[in-house]
């Protein structure tokens, strides 16, 4: 792989030569011994971050006032039909219909009440509804791909979608994302806000992507596989996926009522 | 009790134009409103070029100090102030917030715009703070800016205007802006 051409859309090195070099990361990361739980910023064979990742290290910072808070969304914020990805239009969308659930939690485990999570996916046919998506699968007249919700008192989030498909794209010849739905989430503190995809179980393109790959560690990079739970499915309407949400720990000891307090 | 492991990040792809822009998403204020002050600038990638496909968000206290804890960010109606925001940059790059100074959270602390960024290429989102410049005194005695060396410290500056303040994000280079990792994250 030469990773002196840095556009990011040459498409020019091979699936081998991307894979080797993801090889070669892995190797030198289980040498290493240091277990990580983020994906690297700089991880070269995701070309698009050669440019972009910061080359000195994070800057240690204890959170302090505005860090220690989050925006509070509520009712106003955010109708009960956003979470429905296949109410949006006038028609069924084209695919599989599926619920995706989970809950979001903190480092202790305690759940985050509240809080607005916002999801946005391909289609079935592996096209997001974007001006630069140039893949030639055909857009959706039914489906936007784009939802919201707030957790419950649970932490629990809940998204009535389709299955959106893999998709083709210019970081390498051939290359292939797995099939995923992007989520952003909040916290009760601004240090854990979070932005991550979600990706389904046994996908056969894991091992080929260098997004996914660029969380070097297994364990953690399984922490993004939602798991199908027949729990969730529902008869003769909808297969159910299970995915958590733990954010990094929480700063702030948290008060009875964690909403509206006054700072 | 035992921390439960993280959940990773991953970028935010190319493809969120679509789905994490909202009407007046980045007027934290109305632009009429008395107080309101312009946030903007550039992001540049490791060859000074600019990034047309990043998203900033700014959480921030009130004009006051105040730490906002009122809903209503994705239905602005004008007169509430929640504090946070989210800015798309353009193709040129520029992302701008429209919005008020923070106020210091406590006498004596030097105010600060908190921004994140995302983009496609950016792996994992990035905290920064854009300090107000004007309390030189508060600045100096901040213990964050107290322990970057001198030649980063600027990174962190936002830079008064006749309409606010200009604060530019560069992903990567010799002056790189300071990026944030907190205990525990």
């Amino acid at each position: 792989m030469t990773t002196s051409d840095t556009n990011p859309d040459a498409a020019a090195a091979t699936q081998g030569e991307m894979s080797a070099a993801m090889a070669a990361i892995t190797q030198e990361y289980e040498r290493a011994g240091v277990v990580e739980t983020q994906p690297r910023l700089d991880y070269p064979p995701y070309r698009s971050s050669l440019l972009r990742h910061p080359t000195k290290d994070l800057h240690h910072a204890d959170p302090e006032t505005i860090e220690l808070w989050s925006p509070c969304f509520g009712q106003r914020d955010v109708h009960p039909l956003e979470a429905d990805l296949t109410l949006q239009h006038g028609g069924e969308p084209i695919g599989e219909r599926m619920v995706l659930t989970g809950r979001v939690l903190d480092g202790d485990g305690r759940p985050v009440r509240g809080q607005l999570v916002e999801i946005w996916q391909a289609n079935a046919g592996g096209r997001y509804v974007h001006k630069r998506d140039q893949h030639p699968a055909s857009l959706d007249p039914n489906f936007t791909g784009a939802g919201r919700c707030l957790t419950d008192q649970d932490g629990t989030y809940r998204f009535t979608t389709i299955k959106p498909g893999p998709y083709p794209w210019k970081n390498h010849r051939n290359a292939w994302r797995p099939a995923h739905i992007h989520a952003s989430v909040f916290g009760t503190d601004f240090t854990q806000r979070m932005v991550t995809q979600m990706y389904f179980p046994g996908d056969p393109l894991f091992a080929l992507d260098p997004i996914y790959q660029s969380i070097v560690d297994p364990a953690a990079r399984e922490r993004l596989v939602a798991t199908y739970d027949h729990d969730v499915t529902t008869h003769e309407w909808a297969t159910g996926y299970r995915w958590d949400i733990v954010l990094t720990g929480s700063g702030r000891t948290p008060l009875e009522t964690d909403l509206g307090e006054d700072h | 009790m035992a921390q439960l492991p993280p959940t990773p990040g991953q970028t935010v792809g190319p493809f969120f134009g679509y789905a994490l822009p909202f009407q007046h998403d980045s007027e934290l204020v109305p632009a009429s409103h008395p107080g309101a002050i312009r946030l903007h600038g550039d992001v540049l990638d490791g060859d000074g070029a600019p990034v047309p496909d990043a998203i900033l968000e700014l959480w921030q206290a009130d004009a006051d100090g105040s730490v906002p804890q009122q809903p209503g960010s994705l239905r602005r109606d004008g007169w509430t102030f929640t504090g946070w925001g989210r800015a798309s940059t353009d193709d040129a790059g520029h992302y701008s917030f429209t919005t008020v100074a923070p106020g210091p959270t406590d006498p004596g602390r030097a105010p600060f715009f908190l921004v994140t960024v995302f983009g496609r290429g950016v792996l994992n989102r990035l905290f920064t703070r854009a300090y107000l410049p004007e309390d030189v005194e508060a600045l100096a005695s901040d213990p964050l800016l107290a322990s970057l060396p001198p030649d980063r410290r600027g990174t962190l500056f936002a830079a008064e205007e006749p309409t606010g303040y200009r604060f530019d994000v560069r992903l990567q280079g010799g002056d790189e802006t300071v990026f944030l990792r907190y205990p525990g994250h």
